[in-house]
């Protein structure tokens, strides 16, 4: 019996021992990101690498809603299945004080990264705490909400002469959320089964977030003051709860069953004929102009988000930047990858590939802007862009979030300027409880 | 006391040329378990017991403090989680009732001899065997108001089954009727199966109605096993977490397993997590001590 027992402790102990140095030997890198269409496109990209260099690069993928969960249980239990991630730039915050991702800013200072990617890249997608000069990602996937819509809904003679009747103004693309909820309002035919809009409502994540505060931003309102974690007055300003109206507004003008909806139901909204304007971050829209997956490729706009009554206009930021992971064991050969990554000939093929590149000098050329329909409109956006909290108690922050305004937008309860002023109430809270009003 | 019990190993067996007693043996099958046992559930059910009482977050280095009762206190105080409790309740009651009275309907229609019944009795354990989360997204595609067969059948229109906050928590009590009425049916037949045929004979003789039959025969006789159904959908219910999770987000139709999820893997809120499931777990077993009161109490009659 003894002796079974220690040659099966022997034999385990000899296929670990195996398993190590053999990993040693091929050096493989694995990359943790979301489930998507630009995964697959980073790991087309990443086989580059593996031609030129022989390390394995290999790009694991998990669904959005798992995404957050799996990487932080991943990374509080210090685990090294992952050698980088791509992660949110909410987890900035998480990533950098808890010690998950490793301190880039001797690597950004090296190569100037700061003159490199766009600006409101660096800040969101790297820099944590704000202004402090510490980078923890290089920014990856530059993404933000953008508008898909139907041109030949838009161009229609007869409509456009019905519009204008009515409004008073030509049909076109919405300059301003006014603009928008009033083409949302004159599209939405029920009996047609045609609806005005579609926007982002699921709240088991950060979608109706997004949505949310694109258009509180536009308005002119804000989340609160990321730097002081001052809450009261900004959060439920008179701003911010005008655009929380606004779109709760727009909630009427969406097709039927609209409560939990996301990137593949508001890209549905397009591709199934069901709307005029559809929400939706630009990394979702390749598809749309695609024949084989939208019917109305030919036929489909794209426009960035619209201004408020006071002409601000902004977008919510998404996209995600670059992060190695502490506890790898191959942090070395990861920063390699990293400067490979960086250079101008692979972030054009980045881009060319289909990934939203940061890099300045590739979204400023010629050839990106009219390389897609949208493209030209992803560029405008990315210098507009205003992004959610990157404390580390964001998931507590977006849960509250989601907790009171939900019920206004979709259950029709309260108003505006209850469901912000309870958020404010709750967000002090919880900043008090976290000590950030030192 | 046990190793009596135990019959003698027969000495020409293998086990018995290795020199082992039958002691061994039953010592060999009971201490793997034992020790997953209580590797795997006993003590974390403990340590989180001591972590309900800190302020211990799993995603941060800081170290954490005693808290004393203070996370039962914030929780038993806090409205969102009253209203999850309420949910659940509401959830628990409908999804159950319905189940008992599906379940125990299939069971009273399958309990003769038909043609097919074989085949028939599989057909309908199927939901069972499915997994919650592929029913609980195949649910939504019948549900959607856009192109959902249920709302063309019946007629409704555009109603939004799932976006629509009174109705969401119903729609996912529904479909776990679905999912799991067969089990009540399975425990039910069984137990209709064993009710001795000479008292419908009986009663036939003594020409009771159907109704006095079922109340005074068939009830009475089948209610232990149905009663054991009831404590196992009940418990499940209460815990319900993958048909809700995948088929809505209705703050509305948010059980407490869901909040428990969010708390804990969502915002790492470790301590607190661990307080909440401890509130449930003190709520499960007494709902499912009471049943099994009134269970020995059917028993004993």
């Amino acid at each position: 019996m003894r002796k079974i027992v220690t040659s099966v402790i022997a034999g385990i102990g000899l296929a670990l021992a195996c398993g190590t140095s053999v990993r040693a030997q091929d050096k493989e890198l694995t990359i943790f990101w979301a489930e998507w269409d630009p995964a697959n496109y980073l790991q087309e990209l990443v086989n580059d690498y593996t031609a030129e260099t022989g390390v394995k690069v290999t790009v694991q993928t998990t669904p959005w809603p798992d995404f957050q969960t799996k990487a932080f249980t991943e990374f509080n239990a210090h685990g090294d299945a992952y050698d980088m991630v791509v992660g949110d730039s909410q987890w900035l915050g998480a990533g950098s004080t808890q010690g998950h991702y490793v301190d880039l800013t001797d690597f950004f200072n090296q190569h100037k990264l700061t003159d490199v990617m766009a600006p409101a890249t660096i800040k969101y997608y790297a820099e944590y705490p704000g202004g402090s000069g510490k980078y923890w990602a290089i920014p990856l996937e530059g993404d933000a909400i953008g508008w898909s819509y139907r041109k030949d809904w838009f161009e229609d003679p007869k409509e456009k002469e019905a519009f204008k009747a009515k409004y008073g103004y030509d049909l076109d693309v919405p300059k301003t959320y006014t603009q928008l909820r009033d083409i949302a309002e004159f599209f939405h035919r029920p009996d047609q089964k045609r609806y005005g809009v579609a926007i982002y409502t699921d709240n088991s994540y950060d979608a109706m977030a997004m949505g949310v505060e694109s258009a509180i931003f536009s308005y002119g309102g804000d989340l609160g003051d990321y730097a002081t974690y001052k809450v009261d007055g900004i959060t439920n300003s008179k701003q911010a709860a005008a655009g929380l109206d606004m779109y709760k507004e727009l909630y009427k003008f969406t097709p039927p069953g609209w409560g939990k909806t996301f990137f593949v139901e508001d890209n549905q909204a397009i591709t199934g004929g069901l709307a005029a304007m559809s929400m939706n971050f630009f990394a979702f829209f390749p598809p749309l102009v695609n024949k084989a997956t939208n019917p109305y490729a030919d036929v489909t706009g794209f426009f960035a988000n619209p201004a408020g009554p006071d002409g601000k206009r902004f977008a919510a930021l998404g996209g995600q930047g670059i992060s190695v992971v502490s506890y790898s064991k191959n942090k070395d050969e990861a920063m390699k990858f990293l400067e490979w990554f960086i250079k101008d000939e692979t972030q054009k093929k980045w881009a060319e590939l289909g990934g939203y590149t940061c890099s300045q000098a590739v979204l400023k050329s010629e050839a990106f802007q009219n390389a897609t329909p949208y493209n030209k409109a992803f560029y405008d956006t990315m210098f507009m862009v205003k992004d959610f909290w990157a404390t580390p108690e964001y998931a507590e922050v977006l849960d509250q979030l989601n907790q009171n305004i939900y019920p206004f937008v979709v259950g029709g309860k309260g108003t505006a300027q209850e469901a912000l002023d309870k958020t404010a109430a709750d967000w002090k809270a919880t900043f008090t409880k976290y000590n950030r009003y030192k | 006391m046990a190793s009596v019990a135990l019959t003698n190993l027969d000495p020409a067996s293998r086990a018995a040329a290795r020199g082992w007693s039958d002691l061994t043996i039953r010592n060999m099958f009971i201490i793997p378990t034992l020790v997953f046992l209580i590797v795997f559930n006993i003590f974390p059910l403990i340590y989180s017991l001591g972590y309900s009482f800190t302020n211990f977050a799993a995603n941060r280095s800081e170290p954490w403090q005693f808290v004393g009762l203070q996370n039962y206190r914030e929780l038993l105080t806090d409205d969102h989680i009253w209203s999850n409790f309420v949910i659940t309740a509401k959830y628990v009651i409908v999804s159950v009732a319905g189940q008992m009275i599906v379940g125990f309907g299939l069971a009273l229609l399958l309990n003769r001899s038909f043609p097919m019944k074989g085949l028939i009795t599989t057909l309908l354990l199927l939901p069972m065997m499915m997994s919650a989360a592929v029913v609980g997204l195949f649910w939504q595609l019948l549900y959607s108001p856009s192109w959902g067969p249920i709302n063309y059948v019946f007629g409704l229109g555009d109603f939004a089954w799932l976006s629509n906050p009174d109705s969401a928590l119903y729609a996912v009590a529904i479909t776990d009727i679905w999912m799991w009425s067969p089990f009540v049916m399975l425990l039910s037949l069984a137990g209709l199966s064993a009710v001795p045929q000479h008292l419908y004979e009986a009663a036939a003789i003594d020409r009771a109605s159907w109704w006095y039959t079922f109340t005074r025969i068939t009830l009475p006789l089948v209610s232990p096993i149905l009663l054991i159904a009831l404590i196992f959908r009940t418990m499940e219910a209460f815990k319900t977490f993958d048909i809700a999770y995948t088929m809505t987000t209705q703050p509305t139709a948010e059980l407490i397993a869901i909040r428990l999820y969010k708390q804990a893997f969502q915002q790492w809120d470790t301590g607190k997590s661990c307080a909440l499931a401890y509130i449930v777990l003190i709520m499960v077993l007494a709902i499912t001590n009471l049943y099994v009161k009134y269970l020995n109490k059917v028993k004993e009659r």
